[in-house]
């Protein structure tokens, strides 16, 4: 488990890096993903301890969440006076994203499938 | 005796172990009340837990920078939590490749309604502009999304509660919205939460099964890296009409 968690935190050090040193727009934890994705490939697979401390940290993703999502208690005015603009965009927006994601993936999966 | 407790209480409620430690009681509760609800997705275990902690932050008149002080060891693990999404990646990754088109148009199209809908919406109901762009990332994940509104001058912090709340409607709401567009693939499914409500979806998806958990992963990752290409053009399109 330790060397697991030395081995991700080592991708994110890298990502963050690169991402600071050549000024890209996209977040090291992101970079240091798609780097961990290619030495997976290279190494033909995670190993037993990457893979049974990754899956522990996914199975509990949704307590990351919670310190942040405690802070709506500072903003509480600012909800309070914009609290229907708010709520609406994000529940209007929300449906928006899942109904054409899920619409457009469809539909160009049966534009793939149909020339064969 | 009242003294010694008051002592107590001083010291405990400024030092990081006490709030550390709610967190996590109050999430294994949340949990608790999630599998005793059968999972359903209105219980959401977010919901639940940041309902118990300003409740408990608020009866005991504690300041949330206190309370971050302990909670920000669990809110770290966001970044390490991040790279491991590519671990589900890989093994997903026969199928990402045979769904590619798909997942690159989906990603565009989805991306951009993301950012779009909730500017548009927050402008139409008259949201100032520091509100309109601390929403843009909404479905991003939570460094990511911070990241990006401090760039574009939104309040990260104000990005943190919008992205929790997505995330929450998206977990919460998707099996609705999916049943009503007649969706079943369970690749489509897992995408467009991980797309719409980033790792609160993703983490839902992972109950439904591995493969739309992956592709919940998946989607979590490319969506923050583009929403992180798009947004700095279009917040600075969006100044120029304020």
């Amino acid at each position: 488990m330790l060397s697991a968690i030395t081995q991700l935190l080592i991708f994110q050090l890298v990502g963050e890096v690169l991402a600071r040193s050549l000024d890209l727009p996209i977040p090291g934890p992101v970079i240091g993903m798609v780097l961990l994705l290619i030495s997976c490939q290279l190494r033909e697979g995670p190993g037993k301890a990457l893979k049974s401390t990754s899956q522990t940290i996914l199975q509990n993703l949704s307590l990351l969440f919670v310190p942040a999502g405690t802070g709506i208690m500072v903003h509480l005015q600012r909800v309070a006076d914009e609290w229907l603009a708010l709520l609406l965009s994000l529940l209007i927006s929300t449906v928006a994203t899942l109904v054409v994601t899920a619409l457009v993936m469809r539909a160009c999966q049966k534009l793939q499938r149909r020339p064969q | 005796m009242n003294r010694d407790i008051m002592g107590l209480w001083v010291y405990l409620s400024a030092s990081p172990l006490l709030w550390l430690t709610l967190t996590l009681l109050a999430y294994q509760a949340a949990i608790s009340i999630h599998h005793r609800t059968n999972n359903h997705p209105l219980a959401n275990p977010v919901l639940i837990a940041v309902a118990i902690l300003v409740l408990l932050l608020t009866a005991t008149g504690t300041s949330y920078q206190t309370y971050f002080s302990g909670a920000q060891f669990v809110h770290f693990l966001l970044g390490p939590a991040t790279v491991a999404l590519a671990i589900p990646l890989y093994t997903q990754f026969k199928r990402v490749k045979a769904m590619l088109l798909p997942v690159i148009v989906g990603l565009v199209a989805g991306s951009l309604t993301a950012i779009l809908s909730a500017i548009a919406v927050a402008r139409w109901f008259g949201a100032s502009l520091p509100t309109q762009l601390s929403l843009a990332p909404k479905s991003v994940t939570t460094p990511i999304a911070m990241g990006i509104a401090e760039r574009i001058g939104g309040i990260p912090s104000l990005t943190a509660v919008v992205v929790v709340i997505t995330g929450v409607l998206g977990a919460v709401g998707a099996r609705y919205v999916f049943r009503m567009i007649k969706i079943h693939d369970p690749a489509i499914e897992g995408f467009a939460i991980g797309l719409a409500s980033h790792g609160i979806g993703t983490a839902r998806a992972f109950q439904l099964n591995e493969q739309s958990g992956a592709f919940a992963a998946l989607a979590m990752g490319l969506n923050g890296a583009l929403t992180a290409l798009l947004l700095p053009s279009i917040a600075s399109w969006l100044k120029t009409l304020a």
